[in-house]
């Protein structure tokens, strides 16, 4: 059936508007102002032009070669875990009972981790991951690796990637668990008819329920965990050196900490963009995957 | 049984780092830092006394909770009526408009860090809890809308029309009929709201001086050496009111990470 048209439904919609237009239209006229001026402090502003631009994206300046290399290290972050949560979190929803006593157990703890303020997850693992102090960083280094996530490169990535799997994979989790539960139990019992094994059962009946949950899934963590800024800062401040600084916490160094403006703002705005343009794509392929088993959607086309 | 033993690797794997915090905020600090041991030898209640005892602290708690059920109550309020006309009615520019909103849930809080403070300086309203509840208003009003959409799209047409025909004007439709109908969708909506007002930190340190309990706990760590067990404390209580959250939409976890479209 086909929603009908009427434009007075912008009055339902308009506080909503105004509430977010007031948070995010009047912050980025200020961030692009500041983009294209520079400023010798006492509030006096000139005009730069594109000049912070040019810097950003030319690999050899040094705010271009700085930003380029936290994009680097955020793209690496983001498709690491990626790469760990998704499987992961498939084979956990798997593995979830359907029904009985366990199964409200089991959602609450695996929900705990997503509730747990962000700094309090670095500083869970700061704690953690001490080999003073911690269980984790004690039991490594007595088992003879040299281990220490605040001055050696590879223990600080296996730090901070470890944190992140351990706190988002019960959303891909919870996203599947979510989406398996929909499939009805005849396919399976068909399928155990026909004597189909495990991994064709996962193939032919599995995968395909999890499609639309998993685009959404990993949508959000892709977005969160390339801006992600608060755990990484509390465990390993960025460090060492720069080796786990991402854009959002430069980005913070160069806007509240040094408070150069027009380079902030400029990096702002790049940074801005391409998570836009990340995210258009995503939508884009989730409302057409969403449009066959919502038809009502299906004539309006992707946007 | 291999899926048993999966399960529970990975629950175990979750619980570890929760139950080292635990065991820490139970010892002092001289056992923290000369011993190992896997629970408590002299168990002390010291550093949740030193926590309920200090002004600062407990206002702390107060004043994150004050800007999280704010926050929770503004998205909802607002969030309600625009979920209610993507759902039900086409009109002029609405693709674009959800898409737009969606794009300020996706947008990174470390640009608008110092434009907030700037703006919220500007309407007087830095340092109160009013600004970081409508600051956190950003990602959490197109997120509720986003979810009540799902779950309202889910309740037939045909009950609102029916309604109107016996008479029903929109308001108390809205409000004795249809709210009702999709509780379990405001419950989830609420939910999220509250956790990720709840788990921010960036706003609610850039536009307060150090009142939240998030920022004052980054404060301790970098004033004065680190006071290891008074940090797990205030961990550990961080910890409690997602848990009781949590515990109360249980039912509805699933379905609500899905956004309400399974």
């Amino acid at each position: 059936m086909e929603k009908p048209l009427n434009n007075r439904a912008w009055f339902l919609v308009m506080p909503v508007a105004l509430i977010v237009a007031f948070n995010a239209i009047l912050p980025l006229m200020t961030v692009v102002n500041y983009s294209v001026q520079d400023t010798f402090g006492n509030n006096q502003f000139f005009w730069n032009g594109t000049g912070w631009f040019k810097d950003l994206l030319d690999p050899n300046a040094e705010l271009g070669g700085r930003f380029l290399a936290a994009l680097g290290r955020n793209v690496s972050f983001s498709l690491i875990i990626l790469s760990i949560e998704v499987p992961l979190g498939i084979l956990v929803s798997l593995c979830m009972p359907k029904k009985g006593p366990g199964v409200a157990a089991c959602l609450v703890i695996m929900a705990l981790p997503l509730l747990v303020p962000w700094n309090v997850v670095g500083t869970i693992w700061q704690i953690f991951a001490r080999t003073d102090i911690g269980l984790l960083g004690w039991t490594v280094s007595h088992l003879g690796i040299n281990y220490n996530y605040t001055n050696e490169f590879f223990s600080a990535w296996f730090t901070i990637i470890l944190m992140d799997v351990w706190h988002w994979t019960s959303l891909i989790a919870l996203l599947c668990y979510a989406g398996l539960k929909s499939s009805p139990d005849a396919f399976y019992q068909a399928a155990r008819i026909d004597g189909a094994s495990r991994w064709s059962v996962f193939r032919a009946i599995e995968l395909p329920k999890l499609n639309r949950v998993l685009l959404i899934g990993v949508l959000l963590r892709f977005m969160d965990s390339f801006m992600i800024y608060t755990e990484p800062f509390v465990v390993t401040g960025g460090g060492p050196g720069n080796s786990t600084t991402g854009v959002s916490i430069d980005l913070v160094k160069i806007a509240l900490g040094q408070f150069d403006l027009g380079k902030a703002a400029a990096m702002s705005i790049v940074y801005n963009l391409i998570i836009l343009s990340t995210c258009w794509v995503f939508y884009t392929v989730m409302t057409n995957v969403d449009a066959p088993d919502r038809p009502r959607d299906a004539k309006d086309g992707a946007l | 049984m291999s899926r048993r033993v999966i399960l529970t690797a990975y629950l175990v794997f979750l619980m570890l780092p929760i139950y080292w915090l635990i065991n820490m905020s139970f010892k002092d600090n001289t056992e923290i830092t000369n011993t190992m041991s896997l629970f408590p030898l002299h168990p002390t209640l010291k550093n949740y006394g030193e926590i309920f005892t200090n002004v600062t602290w407990y206002r702390g708690f107060q004043f994150s909770l004050t800007y999280v059920v704010l926050n929770t109550l503004i998205s909802l309020a607002v969030a309600l009526p625009a979920a209610y006309a993507f759902s039900r009615y086409r009109f002029l520019g609405d693709k674009h408009l959800f898409f737009w909103l969606l794009t300020n849930r996706m947008a990174p809080p470390a640009v608008f860090a110092l434009p907030f403070f700037n703006l919220y300086s500007a309407v007087g309203l830095f340092d109160t809890s009013w600004a970081v509840a409508l600051a956190h208003c950003i990602f959490n009003v197109p997120l509720a809308v986003w979810i009540l959409e799902g779950f309202m799209s889910g309740v037939p047409r045909e009950i609102d029309e029916t309604a109107y025909l016996d008479g029903y004007s929109f308001p108390r439709f809205f409000v004795r009929i249809f709210i009702p109908l999709i509780a379990n969708g405001i419950g989830v909506a609420a939910f999220f709201c509250f956790m990720f007002s709840w788990v921010e930190l960036l706003f609610s340190r850039t536009l307060t001086n150090n009142q939240s309990i998030s920022s004052i706990m980054t404060r301790t760590v970098s004033a004065a050496g680190i006071d290891w067990g008074l940090l797990a404390a205030a961990g550990v209580l961080t910890l409690i009111p997602g848990a009781l959250v949590i515990w109360f939409v249980r039912d509805y976890i699933a379905k609500g990470f899905a956004l309400g479209r399974v």
